[in-house]
């Protein structure tokens, strides 16, 4: 089995897999059963300056579920620790003491003033923590005073509060990325800028999950009322991905090394993210959802999946999969493909008819055939392959698209399949074509 | 060390008799046999349908209820709507979802059955919406301004109840006339009690009859003291779904020998379980669901021994592959390829059978089945002397694909008519189809 072992940024942990700061990572309790468990490293829930803030004292958290209740994605209106500043210090300084082999990094987000900064990092310094995290992303509640998303949606405040960390602190400073702005490389830049070691992104994105329809308050619903809270879960996976991969092919962000959050729930949606250029992953939800043991699972998928890419470091993951990231003018438009439906893993349920016919491109007929079985096959002089049929069927792998050879007639245009790429940027139609 | 013991049980005692079961044991026995979905197993249990296009199990249901949607709403917190989903089609879908052989219809046709051997629960599905809905003080339906017209019903079975509501609903002022002391039919007599607990039967007539603008007349049967030419001149259209009163017997009798469709109805109609007498050894012939629904009954009753004979071989038994697994499961035994002979010392005799291409051959090789009982149920027959005026086919009405009779202004549906499976599901869609075209007609110029 290959060897999981990570150094992001000169933090060396046992595992590319760490906790996001969040609840999971709160206290002492918490973070000695994480690492027991598995888990190679944690982001110490945010620290603030004291006096501690304080919580709502009703729901907060809110929902969405797929099917038999899966939680697909979760809102949060939780602020950063609520407990003085000291504890949570000592505590780093015990946990850290007892595994020092994991990676400790700790979340820090004051005002954005230089004498709050250089009066807290010393004392994380104290406590043998591996590094600091720039909280940047929160956005909900410390937004409004100030801190969290509302610095990271400035540029310059990135910029300045880093170099502020860089100057007052020897640690590797990370700067998580709030995904509410209109372009994730703006602050990027802002942080690579400011001396950053790393970013990591993303955090959670402004949302609202559920309307009571009988209070008609959004949800969680605290005596009535509820406020926009951060989501996070399977369902940001797809956003955040886009923002990681947005950075790595980027060229004068290449070098950035990225800590991916963002719906990592599975060893697979880690390898993914970090092909995408992340050098780690942070997880939470997964973990608030089934329990610190889901990282067994993160660790032997991980492994199995290196051992079969005959990968023996998880740094030979890291990217492979940004090259192949491109602009839509830069696709083959000479690739074509047809849907192609296996009839004996097919159960006869028509989404494919239902959603072509209804929807899209009217490419698939239904007929029944001698035994009384209902028989779907694809029509391909109508079939452009927009893959929906494939997305919509219940069974994995019974729709699969095939590609046509070179020379090959496609019924739909009536032409020859070309063997040469050709892409927007020559295509006749484009009058910017070259 | 086993001691010696002077008195046996009850259950071990011969001959036919009452009791053989204490109160406890008997309504333990007599539970529901598939207990309701609650909220959870329901969200569960709709999660899992694909929502089909043009689905498979609609086009399975007899009375073409639209399955996705309904389940689509008990998944989306509605089940208020599903049930009027259901009831649109199947106004008796509350007796359907508990009695329905779901098995050969709706799941058997569900894609998950081919693509896991595991359907959606459909029916128990159905169970908990119409039971939702059910629930509630007021009736969902609104009858139409009144038409004028007035229809009998003849026959308070499914047919007759679904094409009586359905007529009520359009605005016709319908009279129902059942023979029988209560209303239901099958449902209220002839099904097996573990299927249709708690009166569920009455409870679904009373509330049918919530639309109002239904007469109920028990006591009041064709050919007695009714008579198709009276309704004729009395109503503006005559809908007959009088079942089939007569039963096939074996040429022998016995006084061991009672038709299984006596032992059912006295069984529903108990107010004590433990008045009902059961043989120690049960011996039932047939291979319907009536056979099956005798049989373990027999068996939860306290027959000791219970064994189903039936002539041909098992894959002719009517009763499904479903049904048979319960009486399996339930301790009855099935013997087929045995035909009947007569009654020999303390049972009955039976000579092995083969099928050929050229019909069924008793063989010479005979045994006998020790029996204190002989349940038959070997088939129900159409009473022919009620309907001398109608047009017959195979011992049934015969109706056209609307349910009407050779005899202008008379309709037909359920058991007693022909196309139908003798399902209570069939019976609902001919009455609720009949209906349809009776108010066709009658608003022909109106």
């Amino acid at each position: 089995m290959a060897d999981l072992k990570s150094n992001f940024v000169g933090i060396e942990s046992p595992n590319p897999f760490w906790l996001a700061s969040a609840p999971p990572t709160d206290k002492e309790y918490n973070v000695r059963r994480a690492f027991d468990a598995g888990w190679g490293g944690v982001v110490w829930k945010t620290l603030g300056i004291d006096p501690a803030i304080v919580n709502v004292n009703g729901p907060r958290y809110g929902a969405i579920w797929s099917a038999d209740r899966r939680l697909m994605g979760l809102n949060n209106i939780e602020l950063i620790t609520d407990r003085p500043l000291k504890t949570n210090l000592d505590e780093i300084a015990r946990v850290k003491r007892d595994y020092p082999a994991h990676a400790m990094v700790v979340s820090l987000m004051v005002p954005c003033e230089e004498d709050a900064w250089r009066e807290i990092l010393p004392q994380v310094e104290d406590t043998g923590a591996d590094g600091l995290e720039l909280n940047f992303g929160c956005p909900h509640g410390m937004s409004e005073r100030g801190m969290g998303s509302a610095v990271g949606q400035v540029p310059e405040y990135v910029e300045m509060v880093t170099a502020w960390c860089k100057e007052y602190s020897k640690l590797p400073v990370i700067v998580k990325l709030t995904p509410n702005i209109t372009d994730i490389k703006q602050p990027a830049r802002a942080a690579m800028k400011g001396g950053a070691d790393a970013v990591s992104l993303i955090n959670t994105i402004n949302s609202i999950t559920s309307v009571n329809l009988d209070e008609f308050s959004p949800e969680p619903m605290i005596d009535g009322r509820g406020a926009h809270g951060g989501y996070c879960g399977p369902a940001v996976k797809p956003i955040a991905m886009n923002m990681v991969a947005e950075i790595a092919r980027t060229p004068e962000l290449a070098g950035l090394p990225i800590s991916g959050i963002g719906g990592v729930s599975t060893w697979r949606d880690a390898a993914e993210f970090m092909t995408l250029g992340a050098g780690n992953v942070q997880v939470c939800t997964a973990a608030m959802t089934y329990g610190f043991h889901i990282v067994q699972e993160m660790i032997s998928g991980l492994s199995l999946w290196m051992d079969q890419k005959g990968m023996t470091d998880t740094s030979e993951i890291v990217g492979r999969a940004v090259p192949n990231l491109s602009d839509w003018k830069n696709l083959n438009l000479n690739y074509i493909t047809k849907a192609r439906i296996n009839q004996d893993s097919c159960i006869g349920c028509g989404r494919c008819f239902a959603s072509c016919e209804d929807t899209s491109h009217q490419a698939i007929a239904m007929d029944v055939d001698e035994t009384g079985k209902r028989v779907f096959t694809v029509k391909d002089d109508e079939c452009v392959a927009c893959n929906l049929c494939i997305n919509v069927c219940p069974v994995d792998q019974c729709i699969t698209m095939e590609r046509l050879d070179v020379g090959v007639i496609d019924e739909r245009t009536g032409l020859p399949v070309e063997a040469e790429f050709a892409d927007w940027t020559t295509h006749p139609n484009n009058p910017g074509a070259v | 060390m086993l001691c010696s013991m002077t008195e046996l049980p009850p259950i071990y005692q011969d001959g036919i008799s009452a009791g053989r079961l204490d109160e406890e044991t008997l309504s333990d026995n007599f539970c529901d046999v598939h207990p309701p979905l609650d909220l959870h197993e329901a969200q569960v249990a709709a999660d899992r349908c694909y929502f089909c296009y043009d689905a498979p199990c609609i086009q399975a249901c007899p009375t073409s209820i639209d399955i996705p949607l309904f389940i689509r709403q008990i998944a989306t917190g509605t089940p208020e709507a599903a049930a009027m989903t259901i009831f649109d089609s199947n106004i008796l879908g509350g007796m359907c979802a508990r009695v329905c052989p779901t098995e050969t219809l709706c799941e058997e046709a569900c894609v998950r059955e081919l693509a896991e051997q595991k359907p959606v629960e459909i029916g128990a599905l159905q169970r908990f919406a119409t039971d939702k809905l059910m629930e509630r003080p007021e009736h969902p339906y609104r009858r139409a301004a009144s038409t004028g017209k007035s229809v009998a019903v003849v026959g308070a079975g499914p047919a007759g109840l679904a094409a009586a509501h359905r007529l009520a609903k359009h605005g016709h002022a319908v009279t129902l006339y059942e023979s029988r002391p209560k209303s239901g039919g099958l449902n209220e007599y002839g099904i097996a009690a573990y299927k249709t607990v708690d009166g569920f039967a009455q409870e679904e007539f009373d509330w049918l009859l919530g639309i109002g603008g239904i007469t109920v007349e028990n006591g009041k049967a064709l050919g007695s003291n009714v008579s198709l030419d009276g309704l004729q001149s009395e109503f503006d259209a005559v809908f007959l779904s009088i079942g089939l009163g007569g039963v096939n017997a074996l040429g022998f009798e016995g006084e061991s020998v009672l038709p299984a469709v006596d032992f059912i109805e006295d069984l529903r109609q108990a107010d004590d379980l433990g008045k009902i007498a059961v043989g120690r050894r049960v011996v039932v012939i047939g291979g319907g669901m009536t056979a099956v629904d005798a049989a373990v009954q027999s068996k939860l009753l306290g027959a000791e021994d219970v064994t189903i004979v039936y002539r041909r071989e098992q894959g002719k038994m009517a009763a499904s592959e479903h049904e048979q697994n319960h009486a399996a499961a339930s301790g009855v035994r099935i013997i087929t390829n045995a035909a009947p002979l007569g009654i020999k010392g303390g049972g009955v005799e039976f000579a092995y059978t083969v099928s050929g291409d050229d019909g069924l051959h008793v063989s010479s090789e005979t045994f006998v089945l020790p029996a204190d009982q002989v349940l038959t149920a070997i088939g129900q027959t159409l009473t022919e002397d009620q309907v001398t005026a109608l047009k017959l086919v195979r011992g049934k009405i015969a109706i056209d694909d609307l349910g009407r009779t050779s005899m202008a202004g008379v309709w037909a549906g359920g058991d007693c008519a022909t196309g139908g499976d003798d399902l209570t599901v069939t019976a609902v869609a001919q009455g609720r189809d009949a209906a349809e075209d009776i108010h066709t007609s009658l608003m022909e110029g109106a």
